[in-house]
């Protein structure tokens, strides 16, 4: 009996607000425990919350970024129980109106196949204060009770974890490119949470679900939900029913345990939050916040297969910064040669942003100097080499290419003569390499390849060299 | 309506209140005499009628996303009965 | 001798007291009286002289007085004053000292009004008698043997004993106004989003409203100028603005269309009651109103509509009492989780328990619809009766109470009387219109008091019709002869 993995993803999103949900509290991250709180966050007798509008246009943003229709009437209401990292021993989020809904993300299937997958709901919410359990009892810092949240939450659509992660990745790079959070799953700021639940083949029928809880990293999912999928069909197979609760995945032990039940019935008594009004969306709203977002990821990627015939994996590396893929763009158009922007701007100039902590907002060149740069090693005026060696120059001093090639003399040689002559004196100077490779040392060509270019500085025309090397060696 | 005591138990278990024998049939007796009085509410048909939360009208209410000064910790850490340091204490939370 | 706020006012400024020696002849008042009134469960006596003496220098520079300049005033304990308590007259927050003011208050103080101290009251405010408070009794200072009614009952006492000139409740379900009938002073309950909430603990949040008491309308309509209005730290605040009351303080109230409705004077009201009630009403005739009968038939549902959402409410609202952050916490529990069992059921009361449970059962699974949504249709229902007759009338005419003070530890009289008590004055509650009671006469030395009930927003006709009658008569003017025991 073949049995189907069904899999519904909870994703909750933290917003990067400058305040809390429901209050004026900011939301910087660090500070000392406890020194963000007011009130209103800590449940002080009498305080009564304010919903921050900023949250409400990122919760729309994300919607519509993520194919929602808006419920144009909308509320908050309270969610009832009782745990340490809850002040108010309720959180006011959305239950019965929800302020997204019927959206979806695209992934492929294991066949390669483009598929959807339903976004079910996204709706706003408050986080909790953050607990430290020590011997000496567990120690409570509220900073982080009130951040903004959205919960976004999948159809039971995914049907193997390859899905399960793509959808995450997208959905982590659509809310980031439109700026609502930086979605750091290593930082917590967006974290899932699973719904496993297994289905003999060809059932319509949904088996019990499984929440699964701790999923930390993209790596952790995989595991995580592959162990409880296995769990579940061997237990199924012995005749034992799946019970409905909730499991952490265990890291060390690498398998998936049952959680003690925060609130033993989850009776969450959820009913409207009379502090906070109705919240009625306009179209005009919408319509405003929808202009305000850019060309979205994946629109992008298709785009770029397209205008400029980069690869599916090329296209997705460049739009994890959406800088680097304008980057990209700009100098791909002005160069006409999207390969070598690409090479380039993912290649060298990656490298040196990361050696340096270089952002690509501070770089000291433009597009159109690596337009420029990209035109002098395509006309064969400069070699790539020698590029690389501009660029790094670029980097620290921002001049632009004509100026350094004039500077620094590079243009390169491309005289077949000259070159030949460089050749044959190096040869005289090192006659080990011909004598390897006329012993079967087929690679002492590229050494002498090397101590030839070493000796023109990188500018003779790499080819030539090669050409001429190669016609050496064979000769005799 | 009866409420069974075991109902009155679930309830006291959501409200993370406790009583005593005594104290149970006083609450069992409350509920059953009010819910008395909800069934009048039966008598009227609701079908196609909207709730009403806010007794008066009122809808987009909110706040601008701009930093508020916080409460000074002292302030918070005077009125806990227990605390460590800038923390809030309470026994250790063992899942 | 009781003075009203507008009396004080001239007698400042014609230099013929001093702040100070006002609010030293009321914090001596409460030393003498207070023992056996129970009004108060602090009263803040350095801080009140420290005040009245700036006050004071304030006059000798000739600066601008504010509305309420040198007037004191009590404050129901469950309303936040900074660095005072707020105990809402229980064991829970026994001990509990405000780090911030409630919007109400801070206008009070831009005002120059001084907080006397914190008014004794039900506990959480959940009982009409104040005989629920977990620490002391508060009696009614016409018959010291009797309640002074609830949950507002140390506030009504410290108007009506001349402990304060005024006082600040709460009014959920009556609150305000029942305990100021027995008291035989003013009590108003505002439109609900008139006054900012922020600061008050939380009851039930679309039935509260902060409530006023006051010896005479015109000093209630001077109290209600200061702290009603918008309040950005309150979202269920209207953004309506508040207008001149001073204009409403006339006699002139020809033209005025008054209801009576039916249902609030059928069986059960104590005749002599009804009798006053009738007087004034004809007072209201004599002075220009057209009076006539109306009906509200759905008003008998408001005591079910309005325990379904209070108890709903209150059971989620005070939750946050768990002894984590503030209050009190048990000394001995097994676990966090017995922590939060012990800590609420060592120092909740059992009626606030018993609300609780109400609430709590009323929202869980199962029940939602059929209470808790079902109360939500029928508040509408209500709601849109109300409407529908306030197009009718400027204002509709009710007892306050059915009886008068009764005696303390006397166990409630019939259901009758108890639906009465409650049917009066929930329907403002529920409606969410604004109402207020006014005395109108005594029957065997106890006051009687009349409600005057007008569409939202309309404090003002209120002001006025109240204003009138209380100007054709001598009502006001009543003060109780304290015995001195």
């Amino acid at each position: 009996m073949e049995y189907e993995l069904v899999i519904g993803l909870e994703v909750h999103v933290e917003l990067s607000t400058k305040t809390k949900m429901y209050c004026g509290c900011s939301t910087e991250f660090g500070g000392e425990p406890n020194s963000h709180v007011c009130p209103i966050c800590l449940a002080l007798p009498g305080a009564l919350p304010r919903i921050n509008k900023k949250v409400i246009e990122y919760t729309i943003k994300s919607g519509i970024a993520l194919n929602c229709s808006i419920n144009k009437k909308s509320r908050m209401d309270r969610k009832n129980y009782f745990y340490p990292d809850c002040p108010k021993n309720y959180q006011i989020t959305q239950h019965r109106f929800p302020l997204c809904r019927d959206g979806y993300i695209e992934v492929e299937n294991s066949e390669g196949e483009k598929k959807k997958i339903g976004i079910e709901r996204i709706h706003m919410e408050e986080d909790a204060a953050k607990l430290i359990h020590t011997k000496a009892g567990t120690l409570i810092n509220y900073n982080r009770a009130g951040v903004p949240l959205i919960e976004v939450v999948s159809k039971p659509d995914i049907r193997t974890t390859g899905e399960a992660t793509c959808y995450l990745q997208k959905l982590k790079n659509i809310l980031r490119s439109i700026g609502v959070s930086n979605c750091k799953m290593e930082q917590g700021s967006l974290r899932c949470d699973g719904n496993i639940s297994i289905r003999p083949k060809g059932s319509k029928k949904f088996g019990v679900k499984v929440e699964i809880k701790n999923v930390n990293s993209f790596k952790a999912l995989e595991k995580a939900f592959e162990y409880e999928y296995l769990r579940q069909v061997k237990a199924v197979e012995s005749g034992e029913k799946i019970i409905q609760e909730t499991r952490r995945w265990n890291e060390c032990k690498n398998k998936t345990e049952v959680m003690r039940a925060k609130e033993q019935a989850r009776d969450y008594r959820y009913f409207p939050e009379g502090d906070l009004t109705a919240i009625n969306i306009s179209n005009e709203w919408i319509e405003d916040i929808r202009k305000t977002i850019p060309e979205l990821p994946y629109d992008k990627v298709e785009r770029f297969i397209k205008e400029y015939n980069v690869s599916k994996h090329d296209a997705e590396v460049l739009i994890l910064n959406m800088g680097a893929a304008d980057f990209f763009e700009e100098t791909a158009k002005l160069s006409r040669n999207p390969k070598a922007a690409f090479n380039w701007i993912m290649g060298d100039i990656s490298r040196l942003m990361n050696e340096k902590s270089v952002s690509l907002s501070k770089l000291k060149f433009k597009p159109e100097d690596l337009v420029s740069l990209i035109k002098f090693i395509d006309s064969g005026m400069i070699s790539n080499n020698i590029g690389t060696e501009i660029i790094e120059e670029m980097f620290v001093s921002g001049g632009k290419p004509e100026e350094i090639i004039e500077k620094r003399n590079f243009l390169q040689n491309s005289s077949e003569d000259e070159i030949l002559q460089i050749i044959k004196k190096v040869m005289k100077d090192n006659p080990k390499p011909l004598e390897d490779y006329k012993n079967g040392k087929k690679r002492a060509i590229k050494f002498m390849i090397g101590l030839v270019m070493k000796k023109t500085k990188g500018k003779a025309n790499p080819k030539i060299v090669n050409d001429l090397v190669n016609r050496e060696f064979n000769k005799n | 309506m009866r409420v069974k005591k075991e109902e009155m138990k679930y309830v006291a278990q959501l409200a993370k209140l406790e009583f005593n024998e005594e104290e149970e049939k006083e609450v069992i007796e409350e509920l059953d005499r009010m819910f008395k009085y909800m069934e009048n509410l039966n008598e009227l048909n609701t079908d196609g009628v909207n709730i009403t939360i806010n007794p008066y009208c009122m809808e987009n209410k909110f706040r601008e996303d701009t930093v508020e000064e916080s409460m000074d910790i002292k302030e918070i850490l005077d009125n806990s009965p227990q605390n460590l340091k800038e923390y809030i204490v309470v026994p250790q939370v063992i899942e | 001798m009781k003075l009203t706020a507008h009396e004080i006012r001239s007698m400042l400024k014609n230099k013929e007291i001093s702040v100070e020696e006002i609010v030293r002849s009321y914090l001596n008042r409460i030393d003498k009286f207070d023992t056996i009134l129970g009004a108060y469960l602090y009263v803040e006596k350095e801080g009140a002289l420290k005040r009245a003496k700036n006050l004071d220098k304030k006059i000798k520079h000739g600066e601008k007085m504010g509305r309420l300049f040198g007037i004191p005033i009590s404050i129901k304990d469950n309303i936040s004053v900074k660095g005072m308590q707020n105990s809402c007259a229980s064991k829970m927050l026994q001990g509990y000292i405000s780090p911030y003011d409630a919007s109400v208050i801070k206008r009070i103080e831009a005002e120059d009004g001084i907080i006397i101290g914190k008014a004794n009251m039900d506990e959480f405010a959940m009982g009409s008698s104040n005989e629920k408070s977990a620490f002391k009794l508060a009696r009614n200072p016409w018959d010291l043997s009797r309640v002074p009614g609830g949950s507002s009952g140390g506030s009504a006492v410290s108007v009506s004993a001349s402990e304060s000139v005024m006082s600040l409740g709460t009014d959920t379900g009556g609150s305000v106004r029942q305990p100021a009938c027995l008291c035989g002073v003013v009590g108003l309950k505002p439109t609900y989003g008139r006054v900012s909430r922020y600061g008050a603990v939380a009851f039930a949040s679309t039935l509260d409203q902060i409530g006023l008491m006051s010896s005479d309308i015109e000093d209630c309509a001077c109290l209600t100028q200061c702290i009603a209005g918008p309040d950005k730290n309150d979202f269920t605040t209207v953004d309506m603005k508040v207008p001149d009351y001073s204009r409403s303080l006339t006699k002139d109230i020809k033209g005025m269309k008054i209801g009576i409705p039916k249902e609030y004077f059928e069986d059960g009201l104590d005749d002599r009651i009804r009798k006053s009630i009738e007087e004034a009403v004809d007072v209201l005739k004599q002075n220009g109103a057209e009076v006539k009968e109306c009906s509200i038939p759905l008003v008998k549902y408001s005591m079910a509509v309005y325990y379904v959402i209070a108890s709903a409410e209150v059971s989620s609202n005070l939750a946050r009492f768990d002894g984590i952050r503030y209050g009190y916490r048990s000394k001995s529990f097994k676990d966090y989780r017995d922590l939060y069992f012990k800590s609420r059921s060592e120092a909740l009361g059992m009626e606030v328990k018993r609300r609780i449970m109400l609430g709590t059962y009323m929202l869980s699974k199962g029940y939602y619809d059929e209470y808790y949504e079902k109360a939500l249709k029928v508040r509408n229902l209500i709601k849109n009766q109300f409407e529908e007759v306030m197009k009718k009338f400027d204002a509709l005419i009710a007892p306050t109470s059915p009886t008068t003070a009764f005696k303390i530890g006397e166990k409630k009289k019939n259901a009758l009387s108890m639906y009465l008590s409650d049917v009066y004055v929930l329907p403002a509650n529920v409606s969410g219109m604004p109402a207020i009671s006014v005395p109108c006469g005594m029957v065997d030395g106890l006051p009687v008091g009349f409600q005057i009930m007008t569409n939202y927003y309309r404090e003002d006709t209120i002001f006025n019709i109240a204003y009138s009658f209380e100007q054709s008569t001598n009502w006001h003017k009543m003060s109780p002869q304290i015995s001195e025991v």
